[in-house]
């Protein structure tokens, strides 16, 4: 009975936060409302049993994520109304519809037949995290450290892309080379402030 | 009143839609970012639903990996969206057509 009336509160609550990421003209509207529904999305979670996946949505999306998307609208500068150039919005909606429902079809079509058995069966003498733990760890080793190397290449290209100078290496420079440098740097600052 | 697995499916099936809407509607690329991460979140609520309902712990791996893919394509992506602007000054998809045919 409660998990109904969570589940429909949390449904309606996330449905309406993710309409209003989708559709507002402002930035921060978006961003604000998208970082609600992702604290609702683990309410979900916690209501399936799935406790860590919810801890974990909390602290990844609206940790680092929501961080990510806020240091990016305070550096581009969205503060303005976005302008959307609307066509024709009911076949976008027609569209978005039968593109969800086709990826459906096409997922469950091999599969609506065959009786599926479960490979990873829930032990409830343990905890979720405990479980989780020990399946990641003994079956899914492997994706979970290709993983870890796929975060570290995201966070190298992350670093490089957005910072500055990232072409040059000052360990492989002479001491003249980068006095030469900051002495530019230096010179060019200047003639922007006097602009 | 009984939650059944068709709830939730159906639930991440209208939140993969809102997803998928604004993917088409939006020219902006920052908002397009925020509709992508609605549609793997929707995947996500899927997941975890299928997870509980046939007592199996692959559904819950998977959401967990998809959480690791979200995260590392937001770095990569508004790495690239930095250069871009840094370049241009414009982040809407109508003027980054730089290829005539």
């Amino acid at each position: 009975m409660f998990e109904a009336i969570a589940f429909y509160l949390f449904a309606a609550l996330t449905i309406g936060m993710f309409t209003i990421t989708v559709m507002t003209s402002q930035a921060l509207y978006a961003l604000t409302a998208m970082a609600a529904g992702m604290i609702f999305i683990s309410a979900f979670f916690f209501i399936l049993g799935a406790d860590f996946l919810g801890a974990i949505q909390i602290i990844v999306y609206t940790g680092a994520v929501m961080a990510l998307y806020a240091f990016g609208m305070m550096f581009f500068d969205t503060t303005r109304s976005v302008i959307e150039k609307r066509n024709n919005p009911r076949f976008v909606v027609v569209l978005g519809a039968l593109a969800a429902v086709l990826i459906v079809l096409i997922v469950l079509a091999p599969i609506v037949t065959t009786n599926l058995n479960s490979q990873h069966p829930i032990d409830l003498n343990v905890g979720n995290t405990q479980a989780i733990g020990m399946v990641l760890f003994t079956k899914y080793l492997v994706p979970f450290e290709l993983a870890a190397v796929m975060l570290l290449v995201a966070m190298i290209a992350g670093i490089v892309l957005a910072g500055k100078k990232m072409d040059k290496s000052l360990t492989l420079m002479a001491d003249e080379e980068i006095a030469l440098m900051q002495a530019s740097s230096h010179d060019r600052t200047e003639e922007e402030g006097e602009h | 009143m009984e939650l059944t697995l068709n709830h939730y499916l159906i639930l991440s099936t209208i939140l993969f839609c809102i997803g998928l809407i604004g993917v088409m509607r939006r020219k902006n690329l920052l908002m397009l970012f925020f509709a992508t991460e609605i549609l793997l979140n929707a995947v996500n609520v899927g997941m975890a639903a299928i997870s509980h309902y046939r007592g199996d712990y692959t559904g819950q791996m998977f959401a967990f990996f998809i959480i690791a893919i979200a995260a590392s394509e937001v770095a990569v992506g508004l790495g690239l969206l930095v250069v871009w602007y840094k370049r241009t000054g414009k982040i809407d998809l109508d003027q980054m057509t730089s290829m005539r045919g």
